[in-house]
């Protein structure tokens, strides 16, 4: 009955394949973007391919860790990555690409005179897609260079998955648009001819403009457009040829995702569209999804669990195991009773339990800053958010009690999960629905960041294993 | 309160929704709030369930207590042309301009340009006056741009310094910065406690008093409950784990015995979360500003939910 009958993204076969040459993961802002490139890439890296990672705005820390901070715009070889393969990694500086594309495209006078106006300088930092395009810009260079077997190239922190897609056209339609025309026809054809053609409107707008912007403005505007003039047609060529590299067979995009509704929404989207421009869709990634390898339990009864032992202690009633007042309690047991078998069972093997835990806690990286903190273990609440009502500010609760806090602790973080699990699944399944073609990998959300190499494989393993965390589908 | 709020923040974060329940939270007692949005998204339309607005402010909400809400969707070519009409009657020309894609030239090729609309149709909002000589707003809460470009958005004058030295744009640029940088403006940042929402708060606090802008608040978004601490989780060891069972058990869970590791584990991921929230709260602590807290509100958001963090500001003293 469950809709999960999306097949799963077989990760490994991908990165393996000589024939996939780029991996483009897109999405909309925020979903892991960058942190899912950098982990392919260590993976392909250390199943032996030659990988070259573009990484467009990384955390700090995870820039660091992987030795790209400087920002020189040039791919760095990445340290400590283990098996044949190599990996290199950069950051995308956008305004450094687009001096670079001015530099190499224009005599050095001309070079100079675009960069140093004033123009340039707002369309280079500025303008609305300008990231987006110099991204694509940067893939083709990395692809000409033929240095590496894969590249794995992140994408702009847009608002819009959209956006780095039709940003090279933006910027084209905009470079080929009417008013620059029209700016530059009195240049071309050697100025009155051209305004005579144009009549009416390029007077009126000079004047208005200039009245409006003050004379200079105009001015510098049509000399950056003169001297652009000559790069305009290079700009064109290159956006389409870099989208014609993204048709390519050896192009695989892989739309990345956090299980939530807007984010969902801009991955359906992406899919459809991506189909429309035959773009080879690989698969999604969905990220930060969580589980629950205690989901049989529901939220509901957690609460439920976890308020019956926050009720304040009847002492007349201290030892019974089912306070008789609390109906609801009762039900539940009642219902239970004859299928998740007998009571006894919590103590038939507290050993293996135990045991159990030790080696799947061992899994969780713990980055406590102290183990002193740990000598205070007792109370189990955390003070602050607790009111005094509930645990005395000596903490010289009764051991009793404070068992029961933790346990009731237990249950309502339980409750919390088990509601995440619900809302996530739901907003995948209307995913899924939509598009049941579409591949999945599900990586289990870490409790923290991801700013290390060691960070990076585990998210690489995960998104390999592919299926969901326990409890999540 | 500084009648011009500025909400800006990381990408996600929930600029849009705190900037709206901002505007609610400050609608006390019958005034008037005018929520504005300058990135053409609807965003604002989205959030209270609405149509897309057409360019013009309208009512979209009544505030707990009797407030009202009005919303604005700003669009830089419509302010522009408003503006030509307004101070040189060039309705025909703007048009002209318009069907040449000039406007879109101009704000495209110089985004300072566009800003200076922007930010320019928010400060004459809040400096509208009524006809009995009040405020028409008593307040303008702005979603802002993001962190990363928050700066050079509300550093209008900088920006278009270098493009337009003299004339009409230049002037007013002047006049939206006197209005940005005086203390009429509080630019809050909306944040996670999370690295990178984090780091880009500190970043973006420091790059608006670089620039001399006024900093607000630094609104923590989405705090979930510290239900239990690390110390508490890793105490359950050995007998405790059999207690904790037996309590499970007490309590009507049945099973209960392959549960605890499960939910010890979850407990773990809880406490490791809890230790990184509290290192980003000491980062934020550095800033030195003051700070609200928002809860996450874990059914979703809805109009209920916005509400409900409408409250939570004027808990925390908004509109007093
Ligand atoms: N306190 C909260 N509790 C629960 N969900 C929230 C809360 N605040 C915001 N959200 C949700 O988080 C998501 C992002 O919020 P919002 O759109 O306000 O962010 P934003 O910063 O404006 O994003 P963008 O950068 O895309 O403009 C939305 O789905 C919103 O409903
Ligand atoms: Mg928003």
């Amino acid at each position: 009955m469950t809709l999960d009958a999306a097949e799963p993204l077989a990760i490994d076969p991908l990165l393996d394949d000589p024939g996939t040459r780029i991996i483009v993961c897109c999405g909309s802002g925020g979903v892991g973007k960058t942190t899912t490139a950098a982990a392919l890439g260590v993976r392909a890296a250390e199943r032996g391919r030659k990988v070259v990672v573009l990484t467009i705005d990384p955390a700090r820390r995870l820039a660091q860790s992987m030795g790209i901070d400087s920002l020189d715009n040039t791919p760095r070889r990445v340290k400590d990555v283990e098996g044949d393969g190599e990996l290199h990694a950069m950051m995308l500086d956008m305004k450094r690409t687009f001096d670079e594309i001015v530099e190499a495209h224009a005599d050095p006078d001309r070079a100079k005179a675009i960069l140093s106006n004033p123009f340039y300088q707002s369309l280079s930092a500025g303008f609305a897609g300008t990231q987006e395009y110099m991204a694509m810009e940067k893939l083709g260079q990395l692809r000409a260079r033929d240095e590496w077997d894969l590249i794995v190239v992140d994408t702009p922190p847009s608002r819009s998955a959209l956006d780095f897609l039709d940003a090279p056209k933006r910027l084209g339609s905009f470079l080929d648009g009417k008013f620059i025309k029209l700016l530059m026809a009195p240049a071309k054809m050697g100025g009155r001819a051209g305004m005579k053609f144009l009549n009416v409107g390029m007077s009126m707008m000079t004047g208005t403009l200039g009245k409006l912007l003050g004379g200079p403005f105009l001015h510098d505007v049509q000399t950056f457009v003169a001297a652009m003039d000559t790069m305009f047609g290079g700009f064109r060529t290159r956006a389409d040829a870099t989208y014609r590299l993204l048709q390519a067979p050896g192009t695989a995009f892989l739309v990345v995702a956090a299980p939530e509704r807007d984010a969902l929404r801009e991955a359906a989207y992406f899919v459809e569209r991506l189909a429309a421009d035959d773009m080879p869709l690989a698969g999604l990634v969905l990220n930060r999804v969580h589980g629950s390898a205690a989901s049989r339990l529901s939220a509901e009864r957690a609460l439920a669990a976890a308020e019956s032992l926050e009720e304040p202690p009847d002492p007349a009633d201290a030892s019974a195991e089912n306070p008789a007042e609390n109906l609801d309690d009762r039900r539940i047991v009642d219902q239970e009773a004859g299928k998740a078998g007998d009571r006894g069972s919590s103590d038939s093997s507290p050993h293996a339990v135990a045991s159990d835990a030790h080696a799947s806690n061992a899994d969780v990286s713990h980055a406590h800053a102290s183990d002193a903190d740990a000598a205070g273990a007792r109370a189990g609440i955390d003070p602050d958010q607790v009111g005094s009502d509930q645990v005395g500010p000596d903490r010289e609760v009764p051991d009793q009690e404070s068992v029961e806090r933790l346990t009731a602790g237990l249950l309502r973080l339980h409750a919390e999960r088990m509601q995440v699990l619900a809302r996530e699944q739901r907003t995948r399944d209307r995913f899924t629905a939509l598009h049941p073609e579409v591949p999945v990998a599900e990586v289990a959300a870490l409790p923290g960041d991801v700013h290390d190499l060691a960070g990076l494989r585990t998210i690489g393993d995960r998104l390999a294993a592919g299926g969901p965390p326990a409890g999540a589908a | 309160m500084s009648r011009l709020q500025v909400v800006s923040g990381k990408g996600g974060t929930g600029k849009t929704t705190v900037a709206a329940a901002l505007a609610l939270a400050l609608a006390k007692e019958g005034r008037r709030t005018l929520l504005v949005e300058v990135e053409g998204r609807q965003g604002i339309a989205q959030l209270f369930e609405t149509e897309a607005f057409p360019y013009e402010e309208r009512k979209i909400a009544v505030a707990p207590g009797g407030g009202e809400v009005y919303a604005l969707a700003i669009d830089a070519e419509r302010a522009l042309l408003d503006y030509l009409q307004m101070f040189y009657k060039l309705g025909g020309a703007g048009r002209a301009l318009k069907k040449l894609g000039a406007i879109d030239f101009a704000t495209t090729i110089a985004p300072g340009v566009r800003d200076v609309l922007l930010t320019g149709k928010a400060c004459e909002a809040v400096r509208r006056k009524n006809k009995q000589g009040g405020y028409a707003y008593d307040y303008v809460v702005m979603d802002a741009p993001p962190t990363g470009r928050i700066t050079r958005f509300l550093n209008v004058n900088d920006e278009v310094a270098g493009l337009a030295k003299i004339g009409p744009i230049h002037n007013q640029a002047q006049a939206v910065m006197r209005v940005l940088k005086s203390p009429e403006t509080a630019v809050h940042l909306v944040t996670l406690l999370e690295e990178m929402p984090v780091q880009e708060t500190v970043d973006g606090i420091a790059e608006l008093r670089g620039a001399e802008l006024p900093t607000g608040k630094v609104i923590v978004n989405m705090v979930r409950p510290h239900v239990l601490d690390e110390a508490a989780v890793r105490g359950v060891t050995g007998d405790r784990r059999k207690e904790v069972a037996k309590t499970l058990t007490r309590a009507g869970v049945t099973g209960s015995a392959k549960l605890v590791t499960p939910l010890l584990e979850q407990a773990a991921e809880h406490a490791e979360r809890v230790e990184l929230e509290r290192e980003q709260r000491a980062a934020l602590g550095q800033l030195g500003l003051p700070t609200y807290e928002l809860p996450l509100i874990g059914e979703g958001m809805d109009l209920a939910g916005l509400y409900r963090l409408a409250t939570e500001l004027r808990k925390l003293g908004v509109g007093e």
